[in-house]
């Protein structure tokens, strides 16, 4: 077994140490490359997540819907379908929903909205109401979205103006971020009466439907068994599953890291160049060293494990240091481009964090191979007439 | 009787310098016992170095052939030399040519690392030899850059004595040191030939020939006459 000790009085380790800090100056610049570019690729990781996890972030949890559209040419999802898809495994809801855009209006002001017709115990289950409630099922009262209110400046209480008709706001909702689904933000949500109201006869047949799984990897699952028992014969409806976006977020984002990471490697292939020339450099200034060692009866593979100890020593250490500096830049580029430093504590970090480190010490064991290389196979002879 | 030690049957060695040919040594053929206490005499330039570098398996000959312990070197290659000096051959150097970053001590456990000597062993080993090259116990932990010439030349005797070779070279060991030190580190020397070692020394000190039992006077590579 080798033991804490074995390792700390390990000849070879000790004579890596002192001869790194004989030209201690060399080695601080050399292991001020590796940490840079330590620093570098991770915090470009750290960067490209952190990216990737706010945009995924701001569309909300979308992954887990279906979209049900009317095929092109049909009029709307009708009632029946509806009913044929609740016989589908693996829904946790349904929600069928009547939706129209239209100009929304409060005293002098105004903007456009999309109106919704989507029953209360529904709406709840898409959105949070921040302030006041949510409708009454029946009643003339709506609910409005985070965005809408901030533009008209309305509050609970508030009477809206949509076409001919008023609506009292009785709930704001809480921003949600984007979505596929609804977009709850600018939205003006009543009850299913209220909207036959203002846009008659239009409430035969719905506009859309929402379906949300019970799990995520249900999913496509769901999508394939809807299209099946719904579009047998001709093509009435249209599904689309919302994790297809996530996935090419994901995608998307992943390429971006990766180019990020990319550009951080350079600093690191800089760092690489600066071993090689450092060792390089010792191993000149040691050959008459090198040449004791083997005429006292180092092989080459003594001389080339010495070496790249040396190499890897000076790797793993400056590697560490990098990382432990990835943790501030990060937080300082995270506070900088993303605005939100939560990201920072994350497994994702700790494996970029992780990976910076590993190429770190790649980069100098890579660099430190052909001096190790070329001082094994120095002849000794040589090597002790050298002055 | 046992077969010489060492062994060189008409070794050559040129060396060629754009056009010229230098030949260090010139059909050189010596023998020596297990043993024995050689010194090898000669001019500056006259292949006394190249001679004890070729017994010392640091160089190979042109052509010719070279016998030490029983080994033909002639023809190995550089790991298979590096095997055949760390088990045989013990180097001492005008230069001392000690490790700077490493204290005394550790300096002697440097070939017993390449020799996979146990940790254990070597610490203590090292130490009695040190010990047995009369280096005072104190200076064990010292750098080289602390030490005097003399210490420095002991330190590397005890080094080369350190994976007890049954061979010692030494290249004009006392060349570097004032006559009194170098007359401590010859008797150091002929003592260690006297407890068994075949001693094989590069000096101008012709004093020292009337200790050894063989003298080679060596004159433009070529053995000029032996001495028995
Ligand atoms: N690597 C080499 N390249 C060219 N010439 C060499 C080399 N090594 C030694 N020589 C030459 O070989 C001759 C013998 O050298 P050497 O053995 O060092 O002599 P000594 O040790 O007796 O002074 C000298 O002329 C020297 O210049
Ligand atoms: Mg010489």
């Amino acid at each position: 077994m080798i033991s804490i000790e074995d390792i700390q009085s390990n000849m070879y380790l000790q004579l890596a140490k002192r001869n790194l800090k004989r030209q201690t100056f060399r080695t601080v610049l050399a292991a001020i490359g590796i940490i840079i570019g330590v620093i570098a690729i991770s915090s470009m990781g750290i960067l490209g997540n952190s990216l990737k996890m706010s945009v995924t972030d701001s569309f909300g949890d979308i992954g887990d819907k279906l979209l049900i559209y009317p095929a092109p040419g049909e009029d709307g999802v009708t009632e029946k379908q509806i009913q044929q898809m609740k016989k589908v495994d693996g829904i946790d809801a349904i929600i069928p929903a009547y939706s129209t855009g239209d100009r929304v209006e409060y005293k002098n002001s105004y903007t456009f909205g999309s109106i919704y017709s989507i029953e209360r115990e529904d709406l709840e289950k898409l959105a949070e109401v921040e302030d006041g409630q949510f409708f009454k099922s029946g009643s003339t009262d709506c609910v409005i979205g985070s965005s809408i209110a901030d533009n008209l400046e309305l509050r609970v209480g508030s009477k809206i103006e949509i076409g001919d008709s008023r609506l009292r706001v009785v709930g704001i909702l809480k921003e949600r971020g984007m979505g596929f689904d609804i977009d709850a933000d600018t939205g003006v949500f009543t009850s299913a009466q209220m909207y036959e109201k203002m846009y008659p006869g239009e409430g035969d047949e719905y506009d859309f439907a929402i379906v949300r799984a019970e799990e995520l990897d249900k999913v496509d699952d769901i999508k394939e068994d809807i299209e099946k028992l719904l579009n047998k014969k001709e093509e009435v409806i249209t599904v689309f599953a919302t994790n297809i976006i996530l996935e090419s977020i994901n995608e998307a984002f992943k390429s971006i890291s990766l180019f990020l990471m990319g550009i951080g490697s350079i600093s690191l292939l800089v760092a690489g160049v600066s071993i090689l020339n450092v060792m390089l450099m010792s191993t000149m200034e040691r050959t008459k060293e090198i040449g004791v060692m083997k005429a006292v009866g180092a092989s080459r593979k003594d001389v080339l494990t010495m070496f790249l100890l040396e190499a890897l020593l000076l790797g793993v250490v400056a590697s560490l240091i990098g990382g432990l500096f990835t943790i501030g830049a990060g937080y300082l580029i995270l506070s900088l481009v993303v605005k939100n430093t939560s990201y920072l504590f994350s497994l994702a970090t700790l494996i970029y964090i992780f990976e910076g480190i590993l190429f770190g010490v790649a980069t100098s064991l890579i660099g430190g191979m052909y001096p190790a290389w070329k001082a094994s196979n120095m002849r000794p002879l040589d090597a002790l007439r050298y002055e | 009787m046992s077969d010489p030690i060492v062994q060189l049957q008409n070794v050559r060695k040129t060396y060629t310098l754009g056009a010229s040919e230098i030949h260090a040594l010139n059909g050189v053929s010596i023998s020596i016992e297990r043993g024995d206490f050689v010194t090898i005499m000669g001019a500056s330039g006259s292949g006394k170095s190249t001679l004890l570098n070729m017994v010392g398996c640091l160089d190979t000959p042109t052509s010719g052939k070279v016998k030490i312990n029983g080994t033909d070197i002639t023809k190995l290659d550089d790991d298979k030399l590096t095997t055949i000096r760390r088990d045989n051959i013990g180097f001492i150097f005008q230069q001392f040519n000690l490790i700077p970053t490493l204290t005394a001590i550790e300096n002697v456990e440097i070939p017993m690392i390449f020799s996979r000597v146990p940790q254990n062993l070597r610490k203590e080993r090292a130490m009695r030899t040190l010990e047995q090259a009369k280096l005072e116990a104190e200076y064990a932990y010292h750098r080289p850059n602390e030490l005097s010439g003399g210490q420095q030349q002991r330190v590397a005797i005890a080094r080369a004595l350190a994976n007890e070779p049954p061979i010692l070279l030494a290249d004009e060991p006392t060349g570097n040191l004032d006559s009194k030190t170098g007359k401590s580190i010859m008797e150091l020397l002929v003592r260690l030939n006297e407890e068994g070692t075949t001693l094989i020394v590069v000096t101008h000190d012709q004093k020292l020939t009337e200790y050894s039992n063989k003298t080679i006077v060596l004159m433009d590579g070529e053995v000029s006459n032996d001495i028995y």
